[in-house]
């Protein structure tokens, strides 16, 4: 007991969760390849198992066996360290996540800090890993990819406090167990919007991915590394894309909540099981969101990514949270 | 000893130890890393004292965006083996005399203001709400001066970058559009 917290059996959930969402990672890849290949009227990887669904054991493989290669013109210790720091930092944040009424590892009251937290230290890791490269487009791209994070975190921290002031609390379990009239989404429209283009520069996805766009800087931050190192860089966006689904369903979409049609599975299933369907299936359709944007939106120039965020979105942030709090206010108090 | 001493001594040892790497090293690059690491176990350090929202705030503002601003610039300016061997030169043997007096003094004063209060740890926790409320309740007018230092320092940034693209403009006007076409690569 620390502090009166629980601590309790779901410790033993440390494991499987962070396996699960490993494994998870590697099936989202192939799927990811195979619906842009779709999108873009070509087949996308087809030819391991059934469909290609074991293209992901195929990379595992195939990373694995790899030539582990350090530059032996860089600094050994970072170029190490980064995609450690960059894969650890995102799994750290599903500790955090309440993914069925009391299906989580810890639920403190500051989780939605310790998402931000974590967040703002895998910058280092894309960071170290560009310095550590000792390579032109390497440092270009780790470049972009700090002022781009620090820049995004500013007002992805503002723009879910519109939600802290409607739910009273830092706690994920308190969010959501304050959306059971109405989700978040509806008052908070204009916080969904602003935190899922954070999101989607924070994890520097299509078409925010300007710290590694391959049309000028090869591969950016990441040029320099090969086989399992590589599966880690790439395996920490893939979860920080998990991560940040999981964070606008709880925040903004009302978690393991569903509306009252929608409650026949409870009985059958049970409370956690029916829970954790709705919440997979929340997840799910903002990962399929995420892969059709990047399909869909060609990158902007970087200039442009840097002043959307400085002079359009956080006014905008600022304004919201202005709104948000007087109209609390009012409701509460009265004028 | 229980468990909650052995969480503050261990986190409370590798902020010391990190600290004083991060005064020894003289790559400058690695010196900022343990500052990090140094930060993250002074959070602990408040999330085990019972101050989890400060422990939060110290990771996500120090350790997620001062530092990494710090980083940046060690990065842009590029510092190879001729500083490290510059910062060798500053850390000599004689230059450790003086601050150590310094700092010996401190650890005196210290050791004697602490010698007679009672040791509070753990036991009580903050909530974030409770922060909130001492900020804008008796400490309102300190969270204004900080409103007004802020904003202070942004005017100042400004005027500092204004200053700069008047300098550039003056002189893209000045060397007229030949030159600008050719020297750009006919953006």
């Amino acid at each position: 007991m620390l502090f009166g917290w629980e601590v309790n059996w779901s410790y033993v959930l440390i494991l499987p969760l962070a396996a699960g969402t490993l494994l998870a990672v590697m099936f989202l890849q192939w799927w990811e390849r195979r619906l842009l290949g779709w999108l873009q009227d070509r087949r996308g990887p087809n030819r391991v198992g059934w469909f290609g669904v074991l293209q992901g054991v195929a990379d595992g493989i195939k990373f694995l066996t790899k030539d582990d290669w350090v530059p032996p013109f860089g600094d050994r210790v970072f170029f190490v360290a980064a995609p450690v720091i960059v894969c650890a930092s995102m799994l750290f944040v599903l500790a955090v996540i309440p993914f069925a009424p009391s299906f989580h590892i810890v639920d403190v009251n500051i989780a939605l800090l310790w998402f931000l937290a974590m967040s703002s230290l895998a910058v280092y890791g894309v960071l170290l890993g560009g310095f550590a490269s000792n390579n032109k487009y390497a440092l270009l791209g780790s470049l972009r990819a700090a002022a781009q994070m620090v820049t995004y975190e500013v007002f992805m921290g503002l723009s879910i406090m519109g939600v802290v002031i409607h739910a009273g609390s830092f706690s994920l379990v308190e969010i959501v167990g304050a959306q059971e009239q109405l989700w978040f989404i509806v008052p908070q429209f204009l916080g969904f919007v602003i935190f899922l283009i954070a999101g989607l520069a924070e994890s520097h996805r299509l078409p925010f991915d300007l710290p590694e766009a391959e049309h000028e800087l090869a591969a950016g931050f990441h040029t320099e590394y090969s086989g399992m190192k590589f599966a880690f860089l790439m395996c920490g966006e893939y979860v920080a894309v998990i991560a940040t689904c999981c964070f606008i369903v709880l925040l903004f979409f009302g978690g393991w909540l569903v509306p009252d049609f929608l409650g026949f599975l409870e009985p059958l299933v049970g409370e956690q099981f029916a829970g954790l369907f709705w919440f997979g299936l929340k997840v799910l359709f903002f990962i399929h969101f995420f892969v059709l944007l990047r399909a869909a939106i060609p990158r902007p120039r970087y200039d442009q990514l840097m002043s959307l965020g400085w002079k359009i979105l956080l006014p905008l942030t600022l304004v919201n949270l202005l709104v948000t709090g007087f109209l609390v206010a009012w409701a509460r108090w009265g004028l | 000893m229980n468990a909650d001493l052995v969480l503050f001594w261990v986190p409370a040892a590798i902020a010391v130890f990190s600290t004083a790497l991060v005064i020894t090293r003289k790559n400058a690059s690695r010196a900022l890393v343990y500052l990090v690491i140094s930060l993250l176990a002074v959070a602990v350090v408040f999330f085990v004292l019972g101050a989890p929202f400060a422990a939060a705030l110290e990771v996500v503002v120090y350790a997620g965006a001062i530092v990494v601003l710090f980083l940046f610039v060690v990065m842009m300016l590029n510092l190879g083996r001729s500083s490290v061997l510059r910062e060798g030169g500053w850390l000599r043997p004689n230059m450790w005399v003086l601050p150590g007096i310094l700092a010996f003094v401190l650890l005196i004063v210290m050791f004697h203001v602490f010698a007679g209060t009672q040791a509070k740890t753990a036991g009580t926790e903050v909530p974030p709400s409770a922060v909130g409320r001492a900020l804008f309740g008796p400490y309102l007018l300190a969270v204004e001066l900080a409103g007004f230092l802020l904003l202070a320092a942004l005017v100042g940034a400004y005027h500092l970058g204004r200053r700069y693209l008047e300098e550039r403009r003056a002189v893209v006007e000045g060397t007229g559009e030949g030159v600008d076409a050719g020297g750009d690569g006919g953006r």
